[in-house]
């Protein structure tokens, strides 16, 4: 690895562009939006150089850059990324144009709202790469302040009430992380999260904790279990897991859609991405204390956001419960994970399996949900911001081309073979069931009631008679079928040769696993 | 390694390619598309004619005929999941009957659907499903055939709701995926603890295959904590996705509604192939089926085989009841298709792979044929699919009548010369001699006589008598197909053209000749599939229970034909409104049947009323317990900013105004949460920053 400090650069990308847009503000939409494309395509050019450097076999991280910060603190500017951090960059790095594209009915202060949009990129490229506390915390918390505005400012009716629900909501969780990791710091003096790890994983934070804090009130086990609660609430409320998860629906259903792409396709990684990177390693065992009832949220998150998402009627308020849903089979994963299996070889390697399947699912779900709303962000262009389940029929006959490549991202979503949506489910089962087999048994009602209310989708907009008020919808413009054709044909490529993306996260999906096996 | 097993994937990967251009061509390029997917067909038929000669050849050499070609797919941990195809009597035969079934029903199609605007796309759909159908046949892995599976489902839902603005093809298209993935789920967990306890899905690796007798003595000497052995548990989850697919009792219910699609769908998806994916798979995993047996040495059949065979018995003699009392010409096929599916099951339940899997060739001849002679009245009746509207068609459909008629006579097991004879006689004389119960022969016998009745009745209705049609009423299946051809023909029944009648003859051919691949003398076919010494031996008419089950079904056959004339052809059907006549005698009985049992009504009143009732308790736990909870803690939280702002307010500040300004501050930074100013927000974030910090460098010094 040169000493080149790539992430950096990575991440002032987005920063210099939003800048860059905010100067040509004045000029034309075009232009603004042109700029804004352009520097997201830089940034996910930058992404690809870094996926083609990247040593698959390494242990550790790569591109680390480590410079003293805050001595007091003992905060240094940590960043580095593993099989993990680039999945998740490049993730970022494709969800970003997506976005961008899909935002074209936003026609009030253009280029704020692409800056903005671009701020988020960079928060989003800091909070995966980052690997000391207090840097990954800024960004983690920066990167509501451009969330809130896109929602606030460009949103829906309701706006207003939907960014405070989704900023009030995701800060509670953040003071409950932020208290629990003050109270690490002050027991470890670090913020590091390798030192943390190591020290969780050597049996050697907890007492620690304990013994520097000192709260009589609780047994040490208690204490354990509090800081730990904190953690968690902070990412469940950020993934969603059922109970916290009121947010997302009107957040996403009033966020203007190009927003909610970046907010489904990347945002909602944050919060698995803080599962794997900081609750598996330091938390292992408080997780397997209190497995079953992590399970059971699990198994709620899976069928209970179906079964909402399956009554709904407003098509992005779908694809948000939707979204729930793909994310809870991640989360079953990563508790089937945590579970305690002792030196037993074969359930080490279900372990693998489930979370080769979660990385997996993750990038497939933020690539599918993102496309997905891509095109109810087309079909809302085209009807005037009609987007009910019922408001239409028939559209295949004069909207054939869109019918069918957004079949294929239904279909993709549904978890049809050989497209990406798959091999990450089939992962998550396989490694799952022999793990936690009753969860993972109850989980499958999840994947019928998805078939369910997609196939409804299919049907009512799609089938059926065609209402004279659409008669006349245009079918996708050469543009739009071009712009297409990577994200659809992504969906393909990893559907069918998913070791694409296996082969480079498979030593860190195992690493992941292996170091549980402290506990 | 053979070339044709090495390039086994070729046979499936033709008509993907095919498909693939196709997706990409225009709307007008009909004639590209129609020979991309015949042409491929043609070549995969080629292929599959070598695999198959070569599996004879090795055969008669008396070399191993089972050969596999695996390789890596992806890693996870330090596996790798392989994927592979496979090549042994069972694939061999398969492919060469898909094939051909396939290329006549493409052919068939090119004059079926001439006249539709999306001919292009119908023939994409054709040359997928083709390829996935393929696909599922050589595969030697359960997660590859699971894959292909799964697109058979996609192209069988995108084509039964081919004729999309017709709401009931839609409705029909969402049911049939719906209803086959509720039996997918169980499988798909069957496919997963399969692989957890062998530790690979594939069928045959040299020893190491889930198939092999390695795997299965480790699966049947583990038990499950209800006591079932493992080897059992994931049988009977597997056979849950047979049971979807091919549609078995009680989850037949979307396979007559699939009847909406166009007809040389119904013939090629909905009869000859796809629904006998379900009795293949059980073929295919039968020495998993029979696990418990095989080990523990005993004869008695395994328990998952146990239950596959009173499914089956259950499912030939309730479709067989219901066939005889519809009305529309593909609906009786379609459950008459469930019937036989039902036959097949029990085959294999009671007399192994050979048995079922006959039945299951044979009859995707004669039941193709049916639904594309069916498919050329409809036609040549402009849509009319009633078959009371029908009648006469006999003198005005030569071809088709005399076509039809030898499917209908091998459907109901004439004897002798029909291949149907042969294969059911075969499964009757199977659950015969089964050792633990005589019911399912009772069953399948009593469907036997059902089949020749309702064959007779649908016969009587359709080809004797004079026409009943009436004029400009066409609707159905055909309406689309057939709408454009309005002008031309005029609303006078008429014979289809070449294009259709000339597959329905090599169908009619092949049905003919089929059945002495496998008759009791020469069992061919049987020796074929099982490895057993073939010799010509007339004796084995006089083996146990042979020939007296060849009479007795024989009889049964001719009561059938003779009630249907009884019923049906003594005095002909005159008017279209006049009520059945044997519907006229017992009109309580015939109404439930008419009804299949009022299946669809109790699914409706049950499950998916208690689905959709779930869906609105979810989203009201959502509205007002997830959500309530939080609104509780939201007025908790102003409640609170609001006591302490008029403690400041009204006590404080009288007295230690000054002092207190901190205290009051806080109480309206907490008020002010629910302003929905953002500057406040930011004030917070600002202030615990400032206060977790200085807490630090305290703490940090001290």
């Amino acid at each position: 690895m040169s000493g080149f400090p790539w992430i950096s650069v990575l991440t002032l990308v987005p920063i210099a562009g939003a800048i860059v847009v905010l100067a040509v503000g004045a000029a034309s939409h075009t232009v603004v939006r042109r700029t804004a494309l352009g520097f997201s395509l830089i940034a996910l050019a930058l992404t690809l150089l870094l996926w083609y450097g990247f040593h698959p076999e390494a242990n550790g991280y790569q591109y680390q850059e480590m410079h003293p910060w805050i001595s007091m603190l003992n905060a240094n500017y940590h960043v580095g990324i593993d099989g993990l951090g680039l999945l998740m960059l490049l993730l970022s790095a494709i969800v970003t144009p997506i976005g961008m594209l899909a935002s074209r009915q936003v026609e009030r202060q253009v280029s704020l709202y692409f800056a903005l949009m671009l701020l988020l990129q960079a928060c989003l490229f800091g909070t995966f790469t980052a690997l000391s506390f207090i840097h990954w915390f800024i960004f983690w918390e920066m990167g509501l302040i451009p969330a809130f505005f896109l929602v606030r400012l460009w949103g829906g009716p309701k706006s207003a009430k939907a960014a405070m629900q989704f900023l009030v909501y995701t800060m509670v969780g953040s003071i409950t992380m932020l208290m629990s990791f003050l109270a690490i710091f002050l027991a470890t003096r670090s913020f590091d999260f390798v030192d943390i790890g190591r020290m969780a994983q050597s049996g050697r934070l907890m007492p620690e904790i304990v013994a520097r804090l000192g709260w009589h009130l609780l047994t040490p086990e208690h204490t354990a279990m509090v800081i730990f609660a904190g953690v968690f609430l902070g990412f469940a409320v950020k993934v969603p897991v059922i109970p916290f998860h009121t947010w997302l629906p009107l957040t996403y259903t009033e966020a203007p859609t190009g927003t909610t792409i970046l907010l489904t396709g990347a945002m909602s990684k944050m919060g698995l991405y803080g599962f794997l990177r900081i609750l598996l390693p330091c938390f292992g065992v408080q997780m397997q204390h209190v497995l079953t009832p992590l399970l059971w949220l699990a198994v709620a998150t899976i069928v209970l956001s179906a079964y909402t998402a399956w009554a709904q009627t407003d098509l992005k308020r779908m694809f948000a419960y939707s979204s729930i849903n793909h994310l809870g089979y991640c989360i079953l994963a990563i508790f089937a994970v945590a579970k305690f299996t002792g030196t037993d070889a074969g359930l080490m390697s279900q372990k693998f399996a489930a979370m080769d399947g979660v990385f997996l699912q993750m990038f497939n779900h933020g690539l599918t949900a993102a496309t997905l709303f891509w095109f109810i962000a087309m079909l809302e262009k085209r009807s005037g911001g009609v987007r009910g389940l019922n408001d239409f029929g028939g559209l295949r006959r004069v909207m054939p081309v869109f019918t069918g490549l957004m079949g294929i991202a239904l279909f993709s979503s549904l978890g049809l073979p050989g497209l990406n949506g798959f091999i990450g489910e089939f992962l998550i089962f396989k490694g799952s069931f022999p793990l936690v087999t009753w969860a993972t048994a109850l989980s499958v009602l999840g994947l019928l009631i998805t078939a369910i209310f997609i196939l409804g989708i299919l049907q009512r907009v799609f089938y059926g008679a065609l209402p004279e008020v659409w008669a006349q919808l245009p079918d996708l413009t050469v543009g739009e079928r071009l712009s297409l054709v990577p994200v659809i044909g992504l969906m393909f490529v990893l559907g069918l040769y998913p070791q694409l993306v296996l082969g480079v996260v498979n030593h860190t999906a195992m690493q992941m696993a292996l170091t549980l096996r402290n506990f | 390694m053979n070339w044709i097993v090495r390039n086994l994937w070729l046979i499936p990967m033709l008509p993907m390619v095919a498909a693939g251009i196709i997706a990409v061509t225009k709307r007008k390029g009909r004639m590209l598309a129609a020979s991309l997917a015949i042409g491929s067909m043609s070549l995969s038929f080629l292929l599959s004619v070598w695999a198959f000669a070569h599996v004879v050849l090795l055969r008669n050499q008396g070399q191993i005929d089972l050969q596999v070609w695996n390789f890596r797919w992806f890693q996870f941990g330090n596996e790798w999941v392989s994927l592979g195809w496979i090549l042994n009597p069972l694939t061999a035969v398969m492919v060469v009957m898909v094939t051909f079934v396939g290329l006549l029903i493409f052919i068939y199609s090119i004059g079926y659907m001439a006249h539709d605007e999306n001919f292009t796309r119908f023939f994409g759909f054709l040359a997928l499903f083709a390829a996935a159908m393929l696909g599922l046949i050589v595969a030697n892995s359960l997660l590859l055939l699971f894959m292909c599976w799964e697109i058979v489902g996609l192209t069988s839902y995108l084509l039964i709701g081919f004729w999309y603005s017709n709401p009931r093809a839609a409705a029909a298209s969402k049911k049939a995926f719906l209803t086959t993935r509720i039996g997918d789920l169980p499988f798909f967990l069957g496919i997963v603890w399969l692989y957890s306890k062998s530790g690979t899905l594939l069928f045959y690796n040299g020893g190491t295959g889930c198939l092999e007798p390695m795997s299965l003595e480790h699966l049947v000497a583990q038990r499950t904590t209800i006591g079932m052995c493992v080897a059992t548990g994931i049988a009977l989850l597997i056979f849950c996705g047979a049971v979807g697919k091919s549609g078995q009792f009680p989850l037949h219910v979307w396979l007559p509604d699939a009847m909406e699609g166009p007809t040389p769908v119904s013939a090629l998806i909905h009869a000859a192939t796809m629904v006998a994916a379900g009795v293949f798979l059980v073929a295919r995993v039968y020495p998993l089926m029979s696990a418990h047996a095989l080990v523990h040495g005993a004869v008695s059949t395994s328990a998952a085989l146990q239950v596959v065979t009173w499914v089956g018995s259950i499912t030939a003699l309730f479709g067989a009841l219901i066939a005889v009392a519809q009305y529309d010409i593909k609906r009786i096929l379609a459950y008459s298709t469930i019937s036989q599916l039902g036959y097949m099951m029990m085959g294999l339940g009671v007399g192994g792979v050979s048995v079922g899997m006959f039945h299951l060739i044979t009859h995707a001849f004669f039941k193709s044929l049916l639904f594309l002679g069916a498919g050329s009245v409809i036609h040549g009746c402009s849509g009319e699919q009633d078959i009371r509207r029908m009648g006469g068609l006999g003198k005005l459909m030569p071809f088709t009548f005399a076509t039809y008629a030898v499917g209908m006579l091998a459907l109901c097991g004439f004897p002798l010369f029909f291949s149907g004879f042969w294969s059911k006689d075969e499964i009757l004389h199977a659950a015969h001699v089964w050792d633990l119960s005589q019911i399912p022969f009772y069953m399948g016998a009593f469907a036997a006589l059902l089949t020749a009745f309702y064959m007779a009745r649908q016969m009587y209705y359709v080809f004797a008598g004079s026409t009943r049609l009436e004029v400009g009423e066409a609707h159905g299946d055909g309406a689309n197909a057939t709408a454009g051809m309005e002008h031309e023909h005029g609303p006078v029944p008429h014979e289809s053209p070449a294009v259709m009648t000339v597959p329905l003859m090599t169908l009619a051919g092949c049905t003919l000749l089929l059945g002495f691949l496998g008759t009791p003398a020469w069992p061919w076919f049987q020796s074929f599939l099982e490895d057993t010494r073939l010799r010509v031996d007339f004796g084995a008419f006089a083996r146990e229970g042979m020939f007296p089950v060849m009479i007795s079904s024989s009889l049964i056959v001719f009561l059938g034909l003779g009630l249907g004339w009884w019923f049906y052809g003594r005095e002909p059907v005159d008017a279209a409104d006049a009520p059945d006549h044997l519907g006229r005698r017992v009109p309580a009985i015939f109404a439930v049947l008419g009804h299949a049992f009022y299946m669809d009504a109790l699914y409706d009143k049950t499950f998916v009323r208690a689905n959709i009732a779930f869906s609105r308790i979810s989203t009201w736990l959502d509205r007002w317990v997830w959500n309530g909870a939080v609104q509780i803690v939201r007025y908790g939280t102003l409640a609170f900013a609001h006591m302490d702002s008029f403690i400041d307010n009204h006590v404080v500040n009288g007295a230690f105004d000054e002092g207190c300004e901190g205290v009051s501050r806080s109480g309206q930074i907490l008020a002010k949460l629910q302003t929905g100013r953002v500057q406040s927000y930011l004030k917070v974030i600002g202030v615990a920053l400032i206060v977790f910090t200085a807490l630090l460098l305290w703490r940090a010094n001290a």
